[in-house]
């Protein structure tokens, strides 16, 4: 049994079935990225994960414990920062444990882990769009939790940011010991950051395929064999490196 | 724990905004007070010169001389009397409307039965409650304060219920993540979300209240600047009618100023397109 087990049979929005008879597993500590085209059902099935959406039929264990709904141990950084304007940022990190309570040592830990320090007393629209994701990231971190989920985290940003956004992620992943389920279209973010990539289709239906992705940490951007498995990807979906 | 704010990018612009501010808000209240001077200097020179009768235009020198006159023969009364109605009658008014506004806007049920009927309601012209409060609570000062409280009330239930039903469902989202209790989640998400369009609904309570005030005065009031306006009528003093639309003028101002403050200090947060720009 896997330390986070999903099991969707039927999701549907109105008439239309998003997600059917999907499995998957996510070992304790593993980077898990799934991988599909737009509306193949990615998003809705993190926040079934989430305990969001529970207007389905769908099953999800952590730990071997079935959960009923949003869960402590599991974080979640959503596509956009989704900060709460009216909140500092130390405010905004710390909205899950409530306002009152925040250590401020905690805070500014985390700020600097996330590469903000400082920013405690800065409102969200003082911030950047990367600067607001990293604190984003940091919400999502606050309530340690063992699984963090995250859809989409950087499709927003530059591409610069993006790939700063990406180690940040790697390096508080492997330093924590976080499972990390990630939703994305970008094959090299999935490369660069998961242990397996799972692919899922347009059409409803368990997942296309899965591949580990066995490249030694920390990665290098843009290597010989990093090209490999976006080529092997790639053919997954019917596409050429080349063309 | 340090902050660094101040190296911010955004923050370091709004700080030369708040720089500015010192020298800004003198001449955006030397604009605003611009047309008023240029009206008033006009009607000066076009009475003086015999272009209006002055019977049924006072210079605004006269008009000066009657408010400087009501100062020290009973003018503190009638504003006070005034001022007592729209405050009693907005507290009335808006405090209905914030709490039925939120019980409409949280519970499906509620709004399914009693949304319909307060809109319809809310059609109704003002003046047509007159005769209804007048027969039901005599000429006192109740059927006053509950006209105002009727005026003061729709906007804020309006503001209310658009408030809370516009507040993005990505961050109530965050708060059911972090599952939060609903009346939690009220208090933390939707009530401070769904602040801007509150204040907006009690800011024009507030306006309305004031108009209000004057309807109710002008039916029947033995004292207040509605009565002052309908005594100047039936006097034939035009300056009286005059000095008494001013003192509303003033008074609307003020409180709507006062609102203003209070939006500003209590929405800050926002990362509004105006920036630092002030409204006098």
């Amino acid at each position: 049994m896997s330390f986070l087990e999903i099991e969707v049979d039927d999701k549907r929005f109105g008439a239309r079935q998003v997600l059917r008879q999907l499995r998957l597993g996510v070992e304790a500590g593993e980077i898990l990225s799934l991988l599909g085209a737009s509306g193949c059902g990615k998003s809705t099935l993190l926040s079934i994960v989430a305990g969001l959406d529970r207007d389905c039929n769908a099953r999800v264990r952590l730990d071997g414990r079935l959960l009923d709904g949003p869960d402590a141990g599991i974080g979640f950084v959503f596509q956009e920062p989704r900060l709460f304007p009216w909140l500092t940022v130390a405010d905004n990190i710390s909205f899950g444990a409530g306002l009152r309570n925040a250590p401020a040592q905690a805070i500014s830990a985390l700020l600097d882990e996330v590469g903000l320090p400082g920013y405690a007393e800065a409102l969200p629209k003082q911030l950047s769009g990367g600067q607001a994701q990293r604190v984003a990231i940091a919400r999502g971190l606050y309530t340690r939790p063992s699984v963090l989920l995250l859809d989409e985290p950087f499709s927003a940003v530059d591409a610069i940011t993006r790939m700063k956004l990406q180690d940040l992620l790697a390096r508080v992943a492997r330093e924590r010991g976080l499972t990390v389920l990630l939703v994305t279209h970008d094959i090299d973010e999935a490369v660069h950051l998961s242990d397996r990539v799972v692919l899922l289709d347009r059409q409803p239906g368990p997942a296309r395929a899965e591949m580990p992705i066995g490249l030694a940490r920390p990665r290098m951007r843009g290597g010989a064999a990093a090209s490999d498995l976006k080529r092997r990807i790639l053919a997954h979906f019917d596409l050429d490196l080349a063309a | 724990m340090t902050t660094r704010v101040l190296d911010l990018p955004r923050d370091a612009a709004g700080a030369r905004v708040d720089g500015r501010r010192g020298l800004r808000l003198p001449r955006a209240l030397l604009a605003a007070l611009l047309l008023p001077a240029l009206l008033l200097a006009g009607a000066e020179i076009a009475v003086r010169a015999g272009a209006v009768p002055a019977n049924l235009m006072p210079p605004p020198s006269e008009v000066a001389a009657t408010l400087v006159y009501f100062a020290g023969h009973g003018l503190a009364a009638h504003v006070g009397a005034s001022t007592l109605r729209v405050a009693l009658g907005f507290l009335g008014g808006a405090g209905a409307g914030l709490l039925l506004g939120a019980v409409v806007a949280l519970h499906r049920g509620a709004r399914g039965l009693l949304d319909p009927s307060l809109q319809a309601l809310r059609a109704i012209p003002s003046l047509a409650w007159v005769p209804l409060l007048l027969l039901w609570f005599g000429i006192d000062e109740l059927p006053k304060l509950v006209l105002i409280a009727i005026g003061a009330f729709f906007p804020v239930y309006t503001g209310v219920t658009s408030g809370f039903e516009g507040v993005d469902r990505k961050l109530v989202e965050v708060g059911l993540l972090y599952r939060l209790p609903p009346p939690v989640l009220v208090r933390r998400v939707l009530l401070p979300a769904a602040l801007p369009a509150i204040l907006t609904g009690l800011r024009n309570a507030l306006s309305l209240a004031w108009m209000f005030m004057v309807a109710a005065e002008l039916i029947a009031a033995s004292r207040g600047l509605g009565y002052l306006l309908s005594d100047g009528r039936e006097t034939s003093r035009a300056d009286i009618v005059l000095a008494a639309i001013v003192l509303l003028a003033l008074l609307g101002k003020f409180s709507d100023m006062a609102m203003l403050a209070l939006e500003r200090r209590l929405l800050a947060w926002r990362d509004t397109h105006l920036g630092g720009m002030e409204r006098v």
